[in-house]
């Protein structure tokens, strides 16, 4: 069980590496680009969106136009053929995630991503055990953040996070965890 | 080969058990009512008793090469500690405008199949189209589909359809084959295309139709031919010679309170039959006040027919006679409602037909009399007649001009196309879709005169029989790959999108006839719009080019472009009595005189889905067999045929059965064919369905592929395209196996089906429900209140309740929600080896009950059964691993993850819902065949138990809707894949909790029963009793 739950059983903490080595630090943390921008459907869609090329084009078809770490994205747009990544956040198939609820609901992005505005190199931040997942779906009220927090990745826990938690599940309308824990709920 | 129990009861011996046991009984196969000890202890186990895991080796290889998109055999994925493997995300280089990853869109489009096209709304995901649902908006479909339409998109990933062009069997290019079309129509254009013939399908595109109009024009001297081997060319011809000009009829069953059905199936098949199914159950649903006295009321349906079919199986009344016989019966109802110069009795049925006829007369104007496709012109001239007499054209009929874009005889249409073969008159010929070569009539010897063409060409979805015969083989595009147009079976006009780019080399019927017309690179696209377009413009003679486009837009996206024809105002003519030829054959019942029937397959239909590993798996509606086909007749007949019925149960809760096989011989033409007795069926009559036993139905992987059962075709000529007389049964020793999956499931004692009549009804409305069991003299425990160990579950709002309710009265057993299930659910095929050792996977299917005596079975009854996620769920109590457990909002969940398969559950289940997977079936590794699978279930590996979840996926998507609007689902936002597809809206789902929601009003119905509740289950899924309407004048004996 410790073997299964280490780190090296379940790749938390190790970056892939990615065909071109894209850092989120500086984009998020240096430069400020919201989530969205590249992420546009984590609000509709149970899947959050991988940029397509023409999003990095955007930019560095001004920008950076001659750097050589950037050429795949480069050939990608002219030969239109998709950039390959690496998949950061493995859930096997017989459970299913989506985006959206858990950002309606008040889970911020930092909640299971981490701090990905510090990250040069994207890993995977939790375990993804199943048990990680139950541990807020059998308390909720641990997690949630006010709405407009989001896509802050600076958001610290208030001290009332419990008594904040609380009152959003109310407000939010959160079912409570029995509803949550329902298998059904993820697996289908 | 295995061990199995011979319950070999005789025949007598069943019917001296039915005859002791007195009051009505519903049974479902002839061992059950047999009372056998053997049977009762068969009963109790579950799964069969079957020594090897695999079947031979040889038996398997042979299923495995038949079905490729079906089956196929996957590597078995290793353990790791690894929590899963790395994997890839591959976004877009440019994304798509309405594309959002993770939302599926849905397009209209339209599928044309049995002489109409029927609007569909098709699910993509990412450029897949993956589920198909009917469009709401088209009046061919107002959101049913039937099974067609449901398994079409199986076909589309199917590896077996063909790639490549090829030219006597070699793999060639297109620009071969434009040459070489070329080449033959430049030789053509001299003689103004004396030799050139085109042989199409009816068509009932009009782009299509004006294409090959001016195709003609170009070639004077060509011909158009135009045949399919089930259509309606014998009625069509009939209302000509009636009426003096072609007309179709449509019906409004919304109005009509009683309605006679000649061997017609319009319950389940021909044009119109989604609608017509949920016109007509709409009067059916017994609504207390409805007439004038205040009283419930429901229309009557008397049904004539030889076979059992569905709609024979709802009949009030349904007599069984030989085809033969129905001309005299039309007759007799005809001279008794005083239709002009028709006279004639029936001898045998006279009180019968005197009562419909009774019966008739006192809903003039507000009856319907329909006369089936396979029945001669003199059925269906008196049809008309008598609608006319009664004074219901104008009121429950209407007649149109013909959606076909050209009505014609196919038959006629295909014998001159014959005989201008023989006369050496026919150089090029061009077959476009159909496979002539298998279904044309076997007296034509089509396969032969195809050889004597100098050029053949046959576009086709796969390299079929035909092609086989043809020079030249040309690969079609899916309706789902191409632009295409229809009409409905009301005329209405749709536009059909394409979905997807094809997937190998084909091209359209459109894009070839362009190529015929030297256009090279024709894009399906404008073809069908600028067609539209010139027919938008005799209407807005100043409309602009944007104007049109909006047009154009909401054309494709409502899937329907036009009006529904006008109605027509005709009448018989004066002299149509003239029409009336002789009638043949009726009194011919001698001894030894037997009929032959055919019939198209209720699942493959004339034989093209005989690829469709989903349609091949489907249980017919009435024998419940699959893969194949058999010589249906009636118990009687089979007696006289010396048959014996010694099956062979493979035992366990469905399986196999060893038959008797037979030598068919009708003329000088003779099959082998395996025999099954079909209470119910008319007595020396042997009915056979067309499409099976095609010996090339594709070429792939190099070789040519067979399909089960025995080629109907064989037999059938010309001159009897339905029905014969004159067929020699001879018994062979050797005996069959046939996979029929409902032999037996349920107990039947603790009343499985209630029904009661109209009467009854008005009488008590719970007398179905309460009384049925005391009639019987049996004992039905009513529960009041749960008895249990265990603790109670609660579901107080705003938490829902989710539950499903089934009208018992409405099923027709179409099978439709079958395939949707399958659809949505990634189903595997498991093959014939397997369903004989009980292993389909269905998660719902639909049993099949009868009452009465063997001969003449009273009642049919379709019962859906998917999981029924009982409140006591006696499978959740004996789960070792906790894999199936009660969700929050009462659902039986099943978790794939934690099942380690032990099949406790399943031999704990009363109901014989869940499935187990015993092999891989599912095909992991065919990237054509993955690319069907629904994102949003998951595909199961063997060595787990699974069932019905109420389509939890769609649950899950409509409370995540519901929940990021703050808002509560509303009433009919869940629509599980059964009940979305069901043209009668037999089934409805929702939320319990919810008073006003229809589930939970029909739960409150006095007719409300839940299946073996005595059980204890209480469970989620409850039926409504069967209500019928039988004619108090035939009901007393």
């Amino acid at each position: 069980m410790t073997y299964t739950g280490s780190s090296y059983g379940t790749s938390a903490g190790m970056p892939p590496v990615q065909p071109i080595p894209f850092s989120h630090q500086h984009h998020v943390g240096v430069l400020g680009i919201d989530c969205r921008y590249c992420h546009t459907s984590v609000e509709s869609s149970s899947f959050a969106g991988i940029p397509p090329t023409k999003t990095c084009m955007n930019c560095h078809s001004q920008m950076w136009v001659g750097s050589e770490m950037l050429q795949p994205v480069r050939e990608s747009y002219r030969t239109n053929t998709p950039i390959r990544w690496k998949r950061v956040y493995n859930i096997p198939g017989f459970a299913y995630f989506d985006h959206s609820i858990h950002v309606q609901k008040g889970i911020g992005c930092s909640s299971c991503h981490g701090r990905i505005d510090e990250m040069p190199f994207t890993y995977q931040q939790p375990s993804l055990l199943m048990t990680w997942c139950l541990d807020c779906h059998r308390h909720p009220e641990n997690e949630i953040r006010p709405r407009e927090f989001v896509f802050d990745m600076k958001y610290q826990k208030p001290a009332d996070q419990r008594s904040l938690g609380a009152k959003l599940m109310d407000d939010y309308h959160i079912r409570d965890a029995h509803d949550l824990t329902s298998c059904s709920v993820c697996h289908r | 080969m295995n061990s199995r129990k011979n319950l070999g009861p005789t025949l007598s011996r069943l019917q001296q058990q039915l005859d002791v046991q007195g009051p009505r009984k519903y049974w479902q196969s002839l061992d059950e009512i047999a009372g056998e000890p053997s049977f009762q202890e068969l009963v109790k186990q579950e799964f069969p008793v079957l020594a090897d895991i695999w079947p031979s080796a040889l038996s398997r290889r042979k299923f495995l090469a038949l079905m490729g998109a079906s089956l196929g055999l996957a590597g078995v994925s290793g353990c790791s500690v690894r929590p899963a493997p790395e994997g890839t995300i591959v976004p877009y280089v440019r994304q798509p405008e309405q594309v959002t990853p993770g939302i599926p869109l849905f397009f209209a489009t339209a599928m044309v199949h049995g002489g109409e096209a029927v609007g569909l709304l098709v699910e993509s995901h990412e450029g897949r189209p993956t589920k198909v649902e009917g469009n709401p908006n088209h009046p061919g479909s107002r959101g049913a589909t039937s099974i067609f339409h449901q398994a079409s998109v199986l076909t589309l990933y199917d590896p077996s359809r063909s790639q490549t062009v090829t030219h006597q069997d070699h793999v060639r290019g297109w620009d071969d084959a434009e040459a070489a079309i070329e080449l033959a129509l430049a030789e053509q254009r001299k003689s103004g295309g004396a030799g050139l013939r085109i042989l199409t399908e009816p068509v009932f595109s009009p782009s299509l139709a004006d294409q090959i109009q001016q195709l003609l024009n170009d070639f004077p001297q060509a011909k158009w031919h135009q045949y399919e081997p089930v259509n309606d060319g014998v009625a069509m011809a009939a209302l000509e010679a009636a009426f003096g000009e072609s007309v179709s009829p449509i019906y409004d069953f919304s109005k009509a309170d009683v309605v006679l059905a000649l061997d017609a199936d319009f319950l389940s098949e021909g044009p119109g039959a989604l609608v017509y199914a949920s016109d007509f159950m709409d009067r059916r649903r017994v609504r207390t006040g409805e007439n004038d006295a205040g009283q419930a009321s429901m229309n009557r349906l008397y049904s004539v027919e030889t076979a059992v079919s569905c709609t024979g199986a709802k009949a009030d009344h349904r007599l069984a006679v030989r085809m033969s016989e129905i001309e005299g019966i039309a007759r007799a109802i005809a001279a008794a409602i005083g239709v002009e110069g028709v006279s004639g009795t029936d001898g045998t049925h006279e009180k019968w037909c005197a009562a419909v006829a009774r019966d008739l007369k006192q809903h003039r104007g507000k009856s319907i009399v329909l006369a089936g496709a396979r029945q001669p012109k003199n059925v269906h001239l008196l049809a008309a007649a008598i609608n006319e007499t009664l004074g219901n054209v104008g009121q429950t009929i209407r007649y149109i001009v013909p959606p076909a874009a050209k009505p014609e005889d196919p038959l006629a249409s295909l014998q001159d196309l014959a005989r201008d073969i023989e006369q050496g008159k026919v150089q090029s010929l061009f077959i476009l879709g159909g496979n002539p070569a298998y279904t044309a009539p076997a007296d034509l010897r089509l396969s032969e005169l195809l050889k004597n063409v100098t050029q053949t060409f046959h576009l086709s979805l796969f390299k079929d029989e035909t092609s086989r015969l043809c020079q030249w083989h040309l690969p079609e595009t899916h309706y789902l790959e191409a632009w295409s147009d229809g009409r409905a079976f009301d005329g209405t006009p749709s536009v059909g999108q394409p979905l997807i780019q094809p997937l190998y080399e084909g091209r359209s019927a459109r894009e070839f006839i362009a190529l015929l017309r030297g256009q090279r690179d024709a894009d399906g696209r404008q073809l069908v719009r600028s067609f539209w377009k010139q027919e938008w413009q005799k209407t807005h003679l100043n409309g602009s080019d944007g104007d049109f486009e909006q047009f154009w837009r909401s054309a494709l996206h409502d899937g329907v472009i036009g009006q529904a024809a006008e109605h027509k105002q005709v009448a018989l003519r004066p002299d149509w009595q003239d029409q009336l030829t002789q009638q043949n054959g009726t009194g011919d019942t001698g001894e030894n005189n037997l009929e032959l029937v055919f019939q198209a397959d209720p699942a493959i239909h004339d034989g093209r889905y005989a690829m469709n590993g989903w349609l091949q798996e489907l249980p017919k509606p009435i024998s419940k067999l699959t893969w194949g086909n058999a010589a249906l007749m009636s118990p009687k007949t089979a007696s006289k045929l010396g048959l014996s019925y010694e099956s062979f149960a493979h035992g366990g809760e469905h399986g196999g059965f060893d038959v008797p096989l037979v030598d068919l011989q009708l003329d000088e033409r003779a099959v082998t064919a395996p025999v099954w007795i079909m209470p119910g069926h008319a007595d020396d009559s042997v009915t056979v369905y067309l499409g099976h036993g095609r010996r090339s139905a594709a070429k792939a992987n190099g070789e040519w592929q067979e399909t089960l059962g025995f080629n109907a075709y064989e037999l059938r000529s010309s001159e009897a395209m339905w029905f014969a007389p004159g067929l020699k049964v001879s018994v062979r020793s050797e005996a069959y196996p046939l996979a029929c999956t409902q032999a037996r499931h349920l107990e039947t004692k603790h009343g499985v089906i209630r029904s009661a009549t109209l009467e009854e009804y008005r009488h008590d409305p719970r007398h179905a429900v309460e009384h049925k069991e005391e009639q019987e003299g049996g004992k039905l425990v009513q529960i009041e209140q749960p008895i249990t160990l265990y603790k109670d579950f609660h579901y107080d709002p705003p938490q829902h309740k989710w539950g499903m309710s089934i009208d018992l009265t409405t099923c027709v057993g179409c099978n439709a929600c079958v395939m949707a299930c399958q659809a949505e659910n990634n189903i595997p095929v498991v093959g014939k080896e397997q369903v004989l050792a009980g292993r389909e996977m269905h998660w719902l299917r639909v049993d099949r009950y009868m009452s009465g005596s063997m001969d003449q079975p009273e009642e049919f009854h379709f019962q859906p059964l998917p999981c029924m996620h009982c409140e006591h769920a006696p499978c959740e109590y004996v789960c070792p691993t906790a894999a199936t457990v009660h969700s929050a909002e009462g659902l039986n969940d099943m978790v794939y993850n934690r099942c380690v398969g032990t099949r406790f559950c399943s031999n704990n289940c009363p109901y014989k819902v869940r499935r187990f997977n015993f092999l891989e079936y599912a095909d992991f590794k065919n990237e054509t065949r993955r690319m069907q699978y629904n994102p949003d279930v998951t595909v199961r590996s063997r060595g787990v138990m699974e069932k019905c979840t109420y389509c939890v996926q769609r649950i899950r998507q409509a409370e995540i809707n519901a929940d990021a609007a703050s808002r509560p689902i509303a009433d009919g936002e869940v629509l599980t894949a059964c009940q979305a597809v069901c043209p009668t809206k037999a089934i409805v789902f929702g939320d319990i909790n919810d008073a006003s929601s229809t589930v939970a009003k029909w739960k409150k119905s006095p007719l409300d029963y839940g299946l073996l509740a005595e059980l204890n289950t209480y469970p989620r899924t409850t039926y409504l009793a069967a209500v019928r309407n039988p004619n108090p004048e035939l009901e007393q004996g």
